[in-house]
């Protein structure tokens, strides 16, 4: 069955990736007044699915085009170079993550904090630590997405050959594969101890339901996405789920929380991507495409430009993110943590972002002319911000 | 949680900045310290037998370094103060820390403490090593809840104490989940905290302590545990004597 072309470039999938990528970075400062703004404070999934999800269906869009014009092998070797540029880039990002440590062990030297000292044990052997990072088992708190990414990437050729010819089976395998590791506790081995933060065999559901929405599953589904029943489920399910995470912001309110019901939902698990998680990112984005149509008037207008522009360079201005957050807690430990300084590093770090996000289109946009009129500029520049 | 946090946190320091006219080194931080909870068991054992055993269990950071760091750290300090605080009362502190143990070692080892020792409080350090060593914050919720309520029936109190201030490990120990995990079992438990934590950041932000400084030197820490030792002292007296006052404190955090 050929899939159904989808016509076009959507900008929902930019806009939402940029913001993605904004509360990314503002999670990733820790002790920063601003993310309360963030989306894991007012229910259960984060921007993490976004950004899986998103990833998923580009992917799917572009090399899924490059499957049917230019066959397998070339898509799979695109799709292979894609996941050794984040590969680069993850080991770039770790880099700059080990001068911080560096300095870290240095000035951390304080008979109080012989505890936390240990937490820079690998610095003691930093060949070790190296060859662990290289492998993607060593992986420092905030650096856990780009290694998923990677992993999703390496086992995307068979299940986009697999998507193209059967996307109902390519979906029921990949539901079958997060079911068996979410039983077995199945899990990639991380160092020195315990498994991987976000682990692939489960968080492939929300990337492959991407890549099938991204290869027509949306057009499939229009029956259901125009379902007012639906749709007021998914409202539902949304205050079901901020009015749980409001009961352990304040407390006093939990016991009217059934402790049997307690019992079956909680932990709301991460790494595994829970089914509770799955759910609440699918029912916001039944809600979001519901009001913010394809051909909302609002995408094109000049307030959503900067989000729109970072979500179509996410590789790069995720890993700046990254390198800001890093920065953003230097500043915070060391020179200030007032609630103004906060503020300000968040704003400092998203407009940096915004600049860096606007150079990238201009260079993008020079090269094209330089190299004379390309017939896949469209695609290139998809692939280009995909991430 | 977060926000309300933050905007405490700025009212806190507000609030700390008056104080600290009036008062000097750890009284900064003082109203931080608060009975949230009464401790009927340490009350019995004051009016009753007259004695006083108290287990401090925890890990590293509940003691200091070199040879003379037993005598400095808090769980000695804290005897010192509740002696002081409790003329005829035999008081009794041991600490039982010992490093990188996560709250499901210590609580594995909890049987054996009461049985041996047979405290009327446990003042219980943790939430650093858990963090450490990536033991999810769900598990170590659990963990802390099943034995908030065997140490309750084995005849003992409880006193959470958090981890400590510690900015610049935020990047490569993320303690937040873990912080909000004792906060949480705290009030569902009515259990008190001792917030090292916000004690600490407070101190840091009035210059009260530098605790940011590379030193060998044990002057600042010593005097920080001196500290931590008699608000225990001040929070354990409290906490017996006088009616909690739980519902103005509540909407703290």
């Amino acid at each position: 069955m050929p899939p159904i072309e989808p016509a076009g470039r959507d900008l929902r999938l930019d806009l939402f990736r940029g913001l993605a990528l904004w509360l990314i970075f503002l999670d990733h400062i820790p002790a920063n007044i601003v993310n309360w703004v963030t989306i894991r404070n007012y229910g259960f999934s984060d921007a993490a699915e976004i950004f899986v999800f998103i990833s998923g269906y580009t992917a799917a869009f572009v090399y899924g085009r490059t499957m049917q014009q230019r066959g397998v092998v070339v898509a799979s070797a695109r799709i292979l170079k894609r996941a050794w540029t984040v590969y680069i880039a993850h080991i770039f990002i770790f880099v700059i993550f080990m001068a911080e440590i560096a300095y870290l062990t240095r000035s951390l030297d304080n008979p109080l904090y012989n505890e936390e000292m240990g937490a820079l044990d690998f610095m003691k052997e930093p060949g070790d630590t190296l060859i662990q990072a290289l492998l993607l088992k060593f992986k420092p708190t905030f650096m856990d997405v780009l290694p998923l990414y990677i992993v999703l990437l390496i086992g995307f050729p068979p299940v986009l050959w697999l998507l193209q010819r059967a996307p109902t089976v390519a979906l029921a395998l990949s539901v079958a594969l997060y079911t068996l590791s979410w039983n077995l506790s199945w899990n990639l081995p991380s160092y020195p101890s315990g498994t991987w933060y976000f682990n692939p065999l489960t968080w492939q559901l929300i990337f492959v339901f991407g890549a099938w929405c991204g290869l027509g599953g949306v057009k499939r589904l229009r029956p259901f996405l125009q379902s007012r029943w639906l749709l007021g489920i998914a409202v539902a399910y949304l205050l079901f789920s901020f009015l749980v995470v409001m009961t352990s912001y304040f407390p006093r309110y939990a016991v009217y929380i059934p402790k049997w019901f307690q019992d079956w939902m909680y932990p709301i698990d991460k790494t595994n991507m829970d089914v509770l998680r799955f759910a609440h990112f699918v029912a916001l984005a039944l809600v979001t495409v519901r009001f913010i149509p394809a051909d909302w008037p609002y995408l094109k207008s000049p307030v959503l430009r900067p989000m729109i522009l970072c979500g179509q360079h996410s590789l790069e201005i995720f890993c700046l993110g990254i390198f800001l957050s890093f920065l953003g807690h230097f500043v915070t430990s060391e020179i200030s943590r007032s609630m103004g300084m906060q503020i300000v590093i968040s704003a400092l770090g998203i407009f940096v972002m915004i600049c860096v996000a606007w150079l990238l289109s201009w260079y993008k946009r020079i090269e094209g002319r330089g190299s004379g009129p390309q017939p896949n500029a469209s695609n290139a520049d998809l692939a280009g911000g995909e991430a | 949680m977060r926000a309300v946090a933050g905007i405490a946190l700025g009212i806190f320091t507000y609030v700390g900045a008056a104080f600290a006219v009036a008062g000097d080194g750890c009284d900064v931080a003082a109203h931080l310290v608060h009975a949230d909870a009464e401790l009927p068991r340490v009350a019995a054992a004051i009016s009753k037998s007259k004695s006083l055993t108290v287990v401090v269990i925890g890990t590293t950071s509940s003691t200091l370094p070199g040879a003379g760091g037993q005598a400095l750290a808090y769980p000695a300090r804290l005897e010192a103060a509740l002696q002081k605080k409790l003329p005829g009362v035999a008081v009794k502190v041991i600490s039982m820390a010992k490093p990188r143990q996560t709250a499901a070692d210590m609580a594995e080892g909890f049987p054996r403490l009461l049985r041996d020792e047979k405290p009327a409080l446990v003042i219980w350090q943790t939430g650093t090593a858990d963090a450490m060593k990536g033991v999810g914050a769900e598990a170590f919720q659990g963990t802390l809840e099943a034995a908030v309520d065997r140490l309750h029936e084995g005849g003992a109190d409880v006193i959470f104490m958090n981890m400590q201030y510690s900015p610049r490990t935020d990047a490569v120990i993320s303690t937040a989940a873990y912080a909000d995990a004792i906060r949480w079992v705290a009030l569902e438990h009515a259990v008190n905290l001792f917030d090292r934590q916000a004690i600490m950041r407070q101190w840091s932000e009035l210059g009260t302590f530098d605790l940011l400084a590379a030193t060998k030197s044990l002057d600042t820490a010593a005097k920080v545990h001196d500290c931590f030792g008699r608000m225990l002292a001040e929070l354990i007296v409290e906490a017996t004597t006088v009616q909690p006052d739980r519902p103005k404190d509540i909407d703290k955090q």
